[in-house]
C-alpha cells in the first residue's frame, strides 16, 4: 500500500470538504482566466472598433479629396508657370509676364509624366490697345491642354477656335457685343463665342483667342509667356515646394507660381479634414485605453481578492481536516509514518483539489468567455494545472504543517 | 531483553504546575514474557506505554527497546525503529475510517514497506478470522473485530514488542477473551507484550503483574 491510496481513499470519505477545496479553486482560477480573457476581448474589439473607425475614415477621406478635385477643377487653375527671368514685380504690376519661353515646353511637361500637376496649358498673355474700340485690354491666346497621359482626365478648358473669339464679362457689358457678333481686333475680324461670367478679376478685361492668332499677332511665333496648370491632390500643404521641384527638374529655367490662393485654404482644409479624421479615431483609441485601464484597475483588485479569498478559504478547510484527522494522524505516527509522510497526505490531498479546481476553473472560465479566444486562453492552462494547485499547496502549508507536528502522544491520550 | 526501563520518570506540566506522573520506574521484558501493568487512574499506565513505546520521550531514565535507546535516535529514525519494533493497541482501536480491514492492518506498510506486507496482513487477517470482512470499513465491524483488526495491524511487521494499552476495555467477555489469547499466543511466540489494565481478570491472564500507585517508584521483580 502507499501513501497516495490513503489520499484517495480519504478524498472519497470526506467528499465535502474536498468538494468545497476543489470549488474554491476553481473560482479563483476561474475568475482569473475569465478577467483576463475580458480583458483581452476588449483589446481585439478596441482593434476592430479602431480598424472599422479607419476604415469609415479612409473611405470619407476618398469622397472629400473627390469633392475637393471637382471644387477646384471649379476654381479654375492656380498654377503658372513662369520664363525663370521673368520679374515677378513686373508681372503683377503690368498683369502680364514679358519674357518668353518655348511653346514646346508644354509638350515636354506633358510627355514627362509630371505627377504634381494636370490640365497643361501654354498661353500667351499681353496688355494692348484695342484701337477700334479705343481702351486697352489683356489679350490671351491659348490653346487646347496639352494632353498629359498618367492623368486620363477630361480637358478643363475647351480650346479657342481660329476666328473666334471669347470677352471678359466688362468687355461684353460696356462694349454690348452679344455671341455671334463680328468684331476686329488689332485689324483681324473675329466671331464672339462665349460671353463669360463676371469673375471679379482681370479675367473681366480680357479677350481669349486662339493661340497661333495671338502668336501671329503680337509677333511671337511659337512663343509662350505661361503655362497654365492645375495642382494635383498632393496631402502635403508644401503642395508648391513639391510642383517646384518636380517642374524644376523637368524645365529648369522656369519658375511657379501659385496665384489661387483659395486651392492652397481648401488643400489645408482637406488636410484638416484630414487630422480631425485622425484625431477622431485618436479620441477612440483613448476612450478604449481609459475603459480598459478601469477593467484593468477592477481586475488587479479583484484577481488578488478572489485568489486571497480561496486562499484563506482552503486554508480553513484544511484546518478543519487537521482537526477531524487527529486520531487518524496518532496512529499513524504511533505506526511509525514520519512527519513528512504525514505532511504529504495533507499536501496531497490539497494538490489534487488544486489541480482538479483548476482544470475546472479553467473550462468555466473559458465557457464564460467567446469560445474563439481559445488559443490566448490556452496560455492560462500552466495557471490552471500548475500554478492553482502551488497556490492551494501554499495556502494549507501551515495546516499540514501543524498536523505534521502533532504530538502522538498527546493525541492517544487524549483521544 | 526486549524491553529494558531503568529509573522512569516523567513530569508533565499541567495547568497548575508540574505532575509527576512516573516516579524511578524500573522494569524488564524478557522474550517470551507477558506482563500486566495495574493501577488507579492518574498513576501513569498510558504515560509508562507512551514512553516505552518510543512516543514519550521521558523526563529522565532509559529505556532501551531490543537493546537500543529509540530517544537516542532522530525522529526518522525512532519512527522507522518504532514501526519495526513495536506494536500498539488502544482501547478505541484508532482504526482509519476510510480504509477496508485489509488497508487499516496494511498501514504499518506504510513506514516500512516490504514485498511480504500483502501476504503477511492476509495471513492475520484469517488468523483473526476476519477473512469474511476483508473489505469491509471500520464502520460496518462490530466492537470485537474492531479490536482484532488492530491487533492484526500492530503485529504486521512483526515486532519484538506490543504494547496494549485497555485492549478489552470495550469489549465483552468473549471478544476479550479472544484477544487475551492473541496476546498470550503472541508471547508465547518470542514477543514480549506490556498490557496497561484494570481488570484483575484481565491482569490474571500475563506472567507477572506490576501494581503502579501515583508518585510511587515500581520495581519489578
Amino acid at each position: 500500500m502507499h501513501t497516495t491510496r490513503l489520499i484517495f481513499s480519504e478524498i472519497l470519505h470526506r467528499k465535502l470538504n474536498f468538494l468545497l477545496a476543489t470549488l474554491s479553486v476553481a473560482t479563483a482560477v476561474g475568475c482569473v482566466v475569465a478577467q483576463l480573457s475580458l480583458l483581452h476581448r476588449h483589446d481585439l474589439a478596441t482593434e476592430k472598433i479602431v480598424a472599422e473607425k479607419e476604415a469609415e475614415t479612409r473611405a470619407k477621406m476618398a469622397k472629400l479629396e473627390d469633392d475637393y478635385r471637382k471644387i477646384t477643377l471649379r476654381m479654375g487653375f492656380n498654377i503658372l508657370i513662369l520664363p525663370k527671368d521673368q520679374n515677378l514685380g513686373d508681372l503683377y504690376a503690368d498683369d502680364f509676364a514679358s519674357k518668353m519661353m518655348p511653346e514646346e515646353y508644354a509638350t515636354r511637361l506633358a510627355r514627362s509624366r509630371v505627377a504634381t500637376i494636370n490640365h497643361i496649358v501654354p498661353s500667351l498673355q499681353q496688355k494692348v490697345r484695342w484701337e477700334e474700340m479705343g481702351r486697352s485690354i489683356l489679350l490671351m491666346g491659348i490653346r487646347g491642354e496639352v494632353y498629359v497621359q498618367s492623368a486620363g482626365q477630361k480637358p478643363l478648358i475647351n480650346p479657342v477656335s481660329p476666328g473666334s473669339i471669347v470677352l471678359g464679362y466688362e468687355l461684353h457689358q460696356s462694349l454690348k457685343f452679344s455671341v455671334g457678333d463680328k468684331i476686329k481686333l488689332m485689324g483681324r475680324e473675329f466671331t464672339v463665342s462665349k460671353l463669360n461670367p463676371a469673375r471679379g478679376n482681370k479675367d473681366d478685361i480680357t479677350a481669349w483667342i486662339n493661340l497661333p492668332e495671338a502668336q501671329e499677332m503680337l509677333g511671337k511665333q511659337g512663343l509662350i509667356n505661361g503655362i497654365l496648370a492645375l495642382d494635383c491632390t498632393c496631402d502635403t500643404l508644401d503642395r508648391v515646394g513639391l510642383i517646384r521641384t518636380e517642374i524644376e527638374r523637368i524645365l529648369p529655367d522656369t519658375q511657379i507660381i501659385e496665384f489661387q490662393s483659395q486651392a492652397l485654404a481648401r488643400a489645408e482644409a482637406r488636410h484638416r479634414a484630414g487630422e480631425e479624421a485622425q484625431a477622431e479615431i485618436d479620441s477612440e483609441i483613448q476612450n478604449r485605453a481609459k475603459l480598459r485601464q478601469t477593467r484593468e484597475a477592477f481586475a488587479a483588485i479583484l484577481i488578488p481578492l478572489v485568489i486571497l479569498g480561496a486562499a484563506i478559504w482552503i486554508a480553513m478547510l484544511a484546518l478543519g481536516n487537521v482537526r477531524d484527522r487527529r486520531s487518524e494522524i496518532g496512529i499513524l505516527r504511533a505506526l511509525g509514518l514520519r512527519t513528512g509522510q504525514i505532511l504529504f497526505l495533507f499536501l496531497g490531498r490539497v494538490l489534487i483539489a488544486g489541480f482538479l479546481g483548476g482544470c475546472a476553473g479553467f473550462v468555466a472560465g473559458i465557457l464564460t468567455t467567446e469560445p474563439l479566444m481559445i488559443s490566448y486562453q490556452l496560455r492560462f492552462l500552466p495557471l490552471a494545472i500548475i500554478a492553482a494547485p502551488l497556490l492551494a499547496a501554499l495556502a494549507s502549508w501551515l495546516p499540514a504543517i501543524w498536523a505534521a507536528q502533532q504530538d502522538p502522544a498527546k493525541i492517544l491520550v487524549t483521544e | 531483553m526486549n524491553l529494558s526501563i531503568q529509573n522512569l520518570s516523567h513530569t508533565y506540566c499541567g495547568p497548575s504546575g508540574p505532575v509527576k506522573v512516573l516516579n524511578e520506574l524500573s522494569l524488564s521484558l524478557e522474550s517470551g514474557r507477558f506482563i500486566a501493568v495495574q493501577g488507579p487512574s492518574g498513576c501513569g499506565k498510558t504515560t509508562l506505554l507512551l514512553a516505552a513505546g518510543g512516543l514519550l520521550r521521558p523526563t529522565s531514565g532509559e529505556i532501551l527497546i531490543a537493546g537500543e535507546n529509540p530517544y537516542a535516535l532522530s525522529s526518522g529514525a525512532r519512527a522507522k525503529f518504532r514501526a519495526a519494533q513495536v506494536g500498539f493497541v488502544f482501547q478505541q482501536f484508532h482504526l482509519i475510517p476510510y480504509l477496508n480491514v485489509l488497508e487499516n492492518v496494511l498501514a504499518p506498510s506504510l513506514a516500512l514497506p516490504g514485498k511480504s506486507a500483502h501476504s503477511r496482513a492476509r495471513e492475520l487477517i484469517e488468523q483473526f478470522g476476519l477473512a469474511h470482512r476483508i473489505r469491509h470499513i471500520p464502520s460496518e465491524l462490530s466492537t470485537g473485530e474492531r479490536q482484532r483488526v488492530a491487533l492484526a495491524r500492530a503485529l504486521l511487521n512483526r515486532p519484538k514488542l506490543l504494547l496494549a494499552d485497555e485492549p478489552t476495555g470495550n469489549l465483552d467477555s468473549d471478544n476479550a477473551s479472544i484477544v487475551l489469547d492473541h496476546l498470550a499466543a503472541f508471547s508465547s511466540g518470542g514477543g514480549s507484550v506490556l498490557l496497561v489494565t484494570h481488570d484483575p481478570l484481565i491482569a490474571g491472564r500475563a506472567h507477572q503483574i506490576i501494581k503502579m500507585q501515583p508518585g510511587k517508584p515500581v520495581l519489578n521483580p
